[in-house]
């Protein structure tokens, strides 16, 4: 356990909380090396800037290394004077894990990034100072405990998100990329802030353990309406986050116009971000309004899944940036899934079971989704248009990134090879069935079909004869990148490692994280 | 045999086609390497294919026949505790017969290709993902647990999609896509199924839950109906059951010779497999409440597939001999399904016998339609048949003879395997399980004889326009199986260039078929050797595992 105040300390000692160090290790590494890159742009000539990036994913590869002392037990800190119990800050294993999975895909994004940055020209010292700010934002999400933390990590993990949307410069999509995913997000936070403020008012607390408890007997009954108006308001903001229908308008072009890396980072990190910000409000906070968030999260969830879907599927393969369009739309699909075992926890009398599914579904998402993103990557170096269309015949210029991202989609869809895919998706239904929500089950399994169409519809491209001799001259075979391949292999190590052992992630659906 | 050896007879069975799929995309090693890169590959598929029915011959012959209704050579393993699912395999008499027919099936398949690719994109691929699809069948048979029952229903979607879509015929893209999503579609609602009864029950294991000894025994009856009705349509869509079959006609007409043999031989068992293994002990009481429903979508099924096949080979329908095949299939499994909703022992062995049967028999039929196509460039009857018959009896009279043997054998002529069969189905639905509405079940069993009737009636009208038919510029005078062009020695008759005479049965078909044929006449003679196996273990899973 952190050090803790002692009761009768002394009033100067009181003013001086001690902080467990150790315990806000991850986000803080990663914010410090954030600074340390940021500074040392200044000084590295240009020739040398590529040192920035490796620097950075050293920092982040620490950050995550800095999670193993912590997995012996639960650590708080930063607690309210005279409360051991209720802290601002806690390292439990739903906190770890989270942030492991932040932090591991901000590296695999980091990877990615090292060649677009070079290719692109884009503006190096920034690019890395705010990819690390972003994630020590997004690791520091989970382990926040009060709903003031919560939304200054959710900022700090958007905020240097909207710049690196609109870091190509001169680019006009990108611009407007950022601008609108700007002008949306900002709109959720200041609709989320005020029903924080809501939730202060009712309850007279912002730690969700306090908040959690006046909830369930609020002082006036006339406070309810204020209460309940204020815990609807509040998901919004981590719906948006989340990317959950009807908040995902701003996912396509966001995702098109920004950088392959970050528009993966957002697909990952962003979702993570949102979907466990959503897990501690309701879960944590707001348990005894479960019968008001579960069905709304239900509705979500069947909703985002089903936009998703559809519009994935309706991407003609042959338009420009379909392929990136595509990884879009699922992404959208797929935070529908993962919405759906928090909805189910509206429903069961030991909620933190549930979540555990979206954890284990997130990770195994993290892991092929980044990859998927990594051969698209791979693939926008000989052709920036990144049509589907130019996968065509993938498999017989690079046999083995076909392979790989053929083992992504199926991932994605859910179909053996792809045994880890199948067997989150067997966790979220399971869920689901165990809840009781045997509607949103089967809106799942017509969604699971729907989305097996455009994965298996993009597998079967990659393997597809060459072009047609009519088609252009097949692009010169460029080398691959290190740090590319590098994360494209392992992401692909992971995925099959996980089919072997799926233990490996679904053991955390089995247990209470929270 | 000792325990330890059957144990890894049966993983081997599982192991070993994956590790050959891995394999056959690797670059042959030094002194493998073959005439050339595809020679190699699909020498490899044949051994590999080789090597596994020699392991499922041998699980057979060290199988305990005296006790058929335990289950054998099993594993239990842990997998994924979270899940609480195991990797629990075993055989009992149920399953040794499927599991051999698919290795044989695969195998005759492997062969086949090897003297006769199908043309297409390169044959490494072809023989990867037909190894693969033969992992996931005998995965579906060997495994015990709900969820691994699941994972190899799933694993043959993706190497039959591929089989079809790029080695197919005309059309194939459509109907390979009609395949994988209406089995998908069926195989998610059976997952929704799978899991509520492994939420309710605590358990996922298939000898646990047939003995009702799970951590909480009985499920409830509501959960036994919602659970029948989500797994068996998964199950009925792929068997394929009336009304859900729309699938397959397209796919069987699309997809190469070696993909509909599998696909009829092999695929559609484990529709029928699964009714018998978790349907029927798992949830009785619900499946009590559902038989009626299903024999009486198996009766429509019958009349409906020898009705359409009936349709297709009239003269000027322009009916294809691979789809009236397919329709056919779509009756014979209406046998299958009826004898199994008769929830009577007589029933379900004569459903599993059927199984078998139409594996062997279908199997040979599309092999041969398949080689019919290649012989002739077409498989539509009135091209084939012209104004007479295509008189493959003249043109190529072994070929007609083998054709004719295995038509007469699917309208199930006493004697041969499709007879016992569909004799028990019926006698089966004539007194079906105590609480089922007699009369209903008789006017199935009515239906299903009229449907025997109609089938006799299609399959002997194939046999009059496929094998018989006019030869007169032709019989005189063309030595057969030279594959020499008979219009040169006929000038001046026309209808001479409608019969060229035809190449008859080449060796490798030989070799392909006539185990099919030899063991179609073994289970028609000697039909207890199968039924003594099946019996016992349907005994004990309708008397719920006592």
């Amino acid at each position: 356990m952190s050090p803790m105040i002692p009761m009768a300390a002394s009033p100067v000692a009181s003013l001086i909380q001690s902080v467990d160090w150790l315990a806000v290790a991850p986000p803080t590494i990663a914010a410090a090396v954030a600074l340390v890159v940021l500074v040392a742009d200044l000084f590295i000539p240009d020739a040398k800037k590529p040192l920035l990036g490796w620097i950075a994913t050293g920092g982040l590869a620490l950050a995550a290394l800095s999670l193993l002392p912590l997995l012996d037990g639960d650590r708080r800190t930063f607690c309210l004077m005279g409360h051991p119990s209720v802290c601002s800050y806690v390292a439990d294993p739903f906190t770890l894990v989270i942030q492991f999975l932040v932090l591991a895909g901000a590296l695999l994004t980091a990877l990615l990034s090292i060649d677009t940055i070079r290719d692109h020209d884009l503006p190096t010292g920034e690019y890395w100072f705010l990819l690390l700010s972003s994630a020590a934002g997004a690791a520091l999400l989970p382990a926040s405990r009060d709903l003031a933390t919560l939304v200054i990590a959710l900022e700090v993990a958007s905020l240097p998100a909207f710049a690196l949307v609109g870091l190509r410069r001169g680019d006009r999509l990108s611009s407007e990329a950022a601008l609108k995913f700007f002008l949306s997000s900002v709109a959720a936070t200041a609709v989320m802030l005020l029903g924080v403020s809501f939730l202060y008012a009712a309850t007279g607390s912002l730690h969700l353990s306090r908040v959690a408890d006046t909830l369930t007997d609020l002082p006036d009954p006339r406070l309810a309406t204020l209460a309940s108006a204020g815990v609807a308001l509040t998901l919004v903001g981590f719906a948006f986050k989340t990317a959950a229908a009807p908040f995902h308008f701003w996912v396509p072009d966001t995702y098109v116009g920004a950088p392959l890396p970050i528009a993966a980072y957002l697909s990952v990190i962003g979702k993570a971000v949102g979907f466990s910000g959503l897990i501690l409000v309701t879960v944590q906070g707001f348990p005894s309004y479960a019968e008001v968030w579960g069905p709304a999260l239900a509705v979500i969830a069947a909703l985002t899944m089903t936009v998703g879907n559809v519009a994935a599927l309706r991407q003609a393969p042959d338009r420009a940036h379909s392929a990136v369009r595509l990884l879009a739309w699922s992404s959208v699909g797929q935070a529908g899934y993962l919405l759906v075992p928090i909805a189910a926890a509206g429903y069961l009398d030991e909620p933190a079971r549930a979540i555990g599914a979206t954890v284990a579904y997130a990770l195994m998402y993290a892991a092929v989704n980044l990859g998927a993103f990594g051969v698209a990557a791979l693939v926008a170096r000989t052709s920036p248009g990144n049509r589907i269309t130019d996968y065509r015949g993938l498999y017989a210029r690079r046999p083995l990134a076909a392979l790989a991202l053929g083992f992504f989609l199926l991932n994605l869809a859910g179909l053996p090879p792809g045994i880890i895919g199948l067997f989150a998706k067997v966790t979220v239904f399971s869920a689901a069935v165990d809840a009781g929500l045997g509607w949103l089950a089967v809106v799942m399994a017509i969604n699971v079909v729907i989305a097996l169409y455009y994965y298996l519809q993009w597998t079967a491209v990659l393997f597809r004869g060459a072009e047609a001799p009519e088609g252009r001259p097949a692009p010169a075979r460029a080398g691959i990148p290190a740090a590319l391949t590098t994360a494209i292999a392992l992401a692909a190590v992971l995925g099959v490692i996980l089919s072997g052992a799926p233990q490996a992630v679904l053991r955390f659906a089995s247990g209470a994280l929270l | 045999m000792n325990h330890t050896a059957m144990q890894l007879l049966l993983a081997a069975l599982v192991v070993l086609p994956l590790l050959g799929a891995l394999g056959a995309l690797l670059p042959a090693p030094p002194g493998l390497k073959g005439r050339n890169p595809d020679q190699a590959v699909l020498r490899h598929g044949v051994t590999v294919t080789g090597v596994v029915l020699a392991a499922s011959v041998a699980l057979a012959a060290g199988f305990d026949h005296d006790h058929p209704a335990r289950m054998q050579a099993t594993t239990d393993i842990s997998w994924i505790p979270a899940l609480h699912i195991r990797i629990h395999l075993g055989v009992d008499g149920i399953s040794l017969p499927l599991l051999v027919l698919t290795a044989l099936l695969t195998f005759l398949c492997a062969l086949y290709s090897y003297f006769k690719m199908p043309t297409g994109p390169s044959p490494k691929a072809f023989v990867s993902l037909m190894l693969v699809l033969e992992a996931g069948t005998l995965a579906t048979f060997a495994v015990l647990d709900l969820m691994l029952f699941f994972l190899a229903f799933e694993m043959v979607l993706i190497p039959m999609y591929f089989l079809i879509a790029r080695w197919g015929g005309a059309g194939k893209q459509a109907a390979a896509w009609k395949f994988i999503l209406f089995t998908l579609l069926g195989s998610v609602v059976m997952l929704l199924g799978l899991l509520l009864i492994g939420v309710k029950s605590g358990t996922f294991d298939m000898v646990a839950l047939a003995t009702d000894n799970g951590p909480n025994s009985q499920l409830s009856h509501t959960v036994q109906l919602i659970a029948v009705l989500a797994v068996g349509i998964g199950l009925a869509v792929k068997a394929p059951m009336w009304a859900l079959h729309s699938w397959l006609p397209d796919a069987h007409t699309a997809a190469p010779t070696v993909g509909s043999v599998l696909l009829a031989g092999v695929l559609l068992k484990m529709g029928t497999y699964g009714f018998v293994r978790i349907a029927l002990p798992i949830t009785p009481e619900g499946m009590h409440t559902f038989a009626p429903y299903l024999a009486a979508f198996a009766a429509v099924g019958i009349i409906y597939g020898s009705l359409a096949c009936l349709a297709l080979v009239r003269k000027g329908a322009g009916g294809d001999l691979k789809r009236l095949i397919a329709y056919s299939s779509v009756g014979h499994m209406g046998f299958v399904l009826l004898g199994i909703a008769s929830l009577n022992p007589t029933g379900v062995n004569g459903a599993l016998f059927a199984n078998i049967a139409h594996g062997l028999i279908t199997g040979l039929l599309f092999f041969m339609v398949g080689a019919l196509k290649d012989r002739t460039g077409s498989t539509d009857l009135d091209a084939l048949a012209g104004t007479t018959g295509a008189a493959l009896y003249g043109r190529a009279p072994r070929f007609g003879g083998l054709l004719a043997f295995a038509a007469v054998a699917s309208l199930g002529l006493p004697g041969l395997a499709g007879f016992w069969g569909e004799m028990l189905a019926m006698f089966g639905a004539f007194e079906p399980a105590a609480g089922l509405s007699r009369p209903a079940f008789l006017t199935f069993m009515a239906l299903a004889g009229l449907g025997t009737l109609l089938t006799a009636a299609y399959l002997l009208l194939v046999v009059r326009r496929v094998c018989m038919g006019g030869t007169p510029h032709l019989a005189p005078i063309a030595p057969l199986g030279d594959g020499s062009r008979p219009d040169d020695r006929a000038p001046g008759e026309p209808a001479a260039a409608e019969a060229p005479a035809l190449p008859d049965l080449a060796r490798y078909e030989y070799a392909a078929w006539s185990p099919l044929a030899a063991l179609t006449v073994l289970a028609g003679l000697w039909p207890a050797a199968l039924l003594g196996l099946t019996d016992p273990a349907v005994q004990q899973l309708l008397g719920g595992g006592k």
